[in-house]
């Protein structure tokens, strides 16, 4: 797929996202980390040895959203897949649906994990990535986090033993917005150089524009190291939403219809 | 495993750690698809023999139990079966919700198995006794709870636990010199608690190494002609309400024994079951007072507790003499 193609893919994500917050009415949806993380997330999913004819298979690439409350980004790119409906996110976050506000394992529509507690996913990357190995299977295994959620001390327990093992069949992708819920994450609890840490735990870092699909393509088709891979991907907070973007109100909020048709009809422009 | 005479005794000689680790190499002698991850405890979970002889199904994974835990889901996701272990504490509470969402919320399947817990380690301070494990596991939904009453069930406990259907915690108590209570093969089944002795005047529900205790109990309570029946619960959760209500019919005093805080372990788990029944029995509490007031050697500290063989019977006595 080329990069026109994923950005029309990640088009059709967004407006996904703003469809699931505005099915969510008075719950509220997660929206600014979701609309950050969609040209990533849809580059791995376009580029991933991923579609719905490989669901249950043992071959297809594992994608795990760590992240989990942007999972309108993981539901709409599982739409865009043809795993699931798009009509099911009417009832998403209702006890009628089996979309809720962070994902709950669902292997048959594409969920391989439930996540939304900060700090598990690349533990459990880790642990899908060294099966791999023990059974000799090709696939690779895609974490994607936000840098928020590299406060967690979890986070970095599995970055050590992911180098220790010399997990070259995993990558992670921070999703470096910047914010967190109550703050920007130099308010909250500093990151500092993310690069440089997570070189310095051992992994193969590369920092990139994460909207920019040339540079996403680029740093995942890098593998030339025996060193997992991590890659910061720069990005901004409700992108794509415009009232929303690098403002921190729209952490988790309600869209009203007129924001809704707004921002779908700025989508449809582009 | 060899379930003879010399086999018992060694395993009881070198206690539940080290037959946890023997238990482990004969496990994989049948089931390659096994996986043991420790974090940095292979020598004190009598783990050399398998780290070295079976280096591709040892994963060691450094001293971080909350990634252990969530590693051990990912593995088991792909199908591999999972055992993990750690001292009981940092096994249990250290990892709590990553055990929550990854094993009770998710149903990944582990097997994970608590060293030295209740306060055989309590010259090394309470960082390293385990006195509320069973408490807080209880609460959480798909995780069932063994606890061996000596270290030949720690035999049968692991192998009962790969067949599973969920996740397991094994909690493993007791030293070395851990005293013999099966003397001989028998069978095994997790939920399902073991009558080792009959009795009529009132009925003792132990777990772990108070197992043991409770049978030297019922030799001494006899000479007071009090004539008590020993059940060995070593499920945890699911508890064995059947037996607990069966025993509700024929006996009016029943006894707890556990080396856990007397708050939410074997005690509270039957009280919850006799709760909901008429004609309810007297129910005596006994376990390890809710504090971490002092440290120090394991003797000295059940004697404090009052969970010697001696005031066990004592206290049995006056509860039974009071009723």
């Amino acid at each position: 797929m080329d990069n026109i193609e994923i950005k029309k893919f990640a088009n059709r994500v967004r407006k996904n996202i703003l469809f699931g917050a505005y099915s969510a009415g008075s719950h509220s949806a997660h929206i600014g980390g979701a609309m950050s993380v969609v040209d990533v997330l849809s580059a791995v999913y376009c580029l991933a040895n991923f579609d719905s004819s490989l669901i249950g298979k043992p071959n297809r690439d594992r994608i795990i959203l760590s992240k989990g409350h942007a999972c309108l980004a993981l539901y709409g790119c599982l739409i865009e897949k043809g795993v699931i409906k798009r009509s099911d996110l009417k009832n998403f976050e209702t006890s009628k649906s089996y979309l809720f506000g962070h994902p709950v394992m669902n292997k048959k529509k594409g969920i391989e994990f439930s996540t939304g507690s900060l700090g598990m996913g690349l533990s459990l990357g880790v642990g899908v990535a060294i099966a791999a190995r023990i059974n000799n299977q090709n696939y690779k295994t895609y974490v994607i986090q936000g840098d928020g959620e590299c406060n967690e001390g979890s986070v970095w327990e599995a970055a050590m033993i992911a180098n220790q093992k010399k997990l070259n069949n995993l990558t992670v992708l921070i999703d470096r917005n910047n914010f967190q819920q109550t703050g920007t994450s130099d308010e909250i609890l500093n990151l500092n150089n993310l690069k440089d840490k997570w070189n310095s735990f051992g992994w193969e870092t590369q920092e990139i524009d994460g909207h920019n699909l040339d540079e996403i393509r680029q740093a995942l088709k890098f593998d030339n190291s025996n060193r997992p891979k991590a890659i910061i991907a720069n990005t901004i907070k409700g992108k794509g939403l415009k009232i929303a973007e690098n403002n921190n109100n729209w952490h988790h909020t309600v869209l009203t219809e007129k924001d809704y048709e707004k921002a779908v009809s700025d989508l449809d422009e582009i | 495993m060899k379930y003879n005479n010399r086999n018992i005794q060694t395993w009881s000689t070198i206690g539940s750690r080290a037959t946890f680790g023997l238990s482990c190499l004969d496990l994989i002698e049948k089931n390659r698809n096994l996986l043991v991850l420790s974090s940095d405890v292979s020598t004190s979970a009598g783990l050399d023999r398998f780290r070295k002889s079976w280096p591709k199904n040892y994963v060691e994974i450094g001293i971080s139990e909350q990634n252990m835990i969530g590693v051990a889901a990912g593995l088991s996701s792909e199908g591999f079966q999972v055992i993990t272990t750690t001292f009981s504490p940092f096994q249990t509470l250290r990892c709590l919700e990553q055990i929550k969402v990854n094993l009770g919320y998710m149903k990944n399947k582990v097997c994970f198995v608590g060293l030295a817990s209740g306060v055989v380690l309590g010259s090394l301070g309470y960082t390293h006794c385990s006195i509320e494990d069973i408490a807080v596991l209880r609460s959480i939904p798909n995780i069932t709870i063994l606890s061996p009453a000596d270290s030949t069930e720690v035999t049968k406990c692991l192998p009962a636990a790969l067949k599973h259907k969920n996740s397991v915690y094994i909690r493993l108590t007791g030293g070395s010199k851990n005293p013999v209570v099966y003397k001989k093969n028998y069978e095994f089944k997790i939920g399902k608690s073991i009558v080792l002795k009959k009795g009529k005047n009132l009925t003792l529900f132990a777990t772990g190494t108070m197992v043991s205790k409770a049978l030297k109990a019922s030799i001494i309570l006899k000479k007071f002609k009090i004539d008590s029946e020993v059940i060995n619960i070593h499920t945890i959760k699911p508890i064995d309400e059947k037996q607990i209500i069966k025993s509700a019919k024929k006996s009016r005093l029943f006894v707890s024994l556990e080396e856990h805080n007397i708050i939410g372990g074997l005690g509270t788990s039957i009280s919850e079951v006799i709760s909901g029944i008429k004609n309810k029995p007297s129910l005596l509490r006994l376990g390890l007072k809710d504090s971490y007031d002092h440290s120090g050697e394991y003797d000295f500290i059940l004697k404090k507790n009052g969970l010697d063989v001696k005031s066990i019977a004592n206290k049995i006595k006056t509860f039974y003499k009071s009723k």
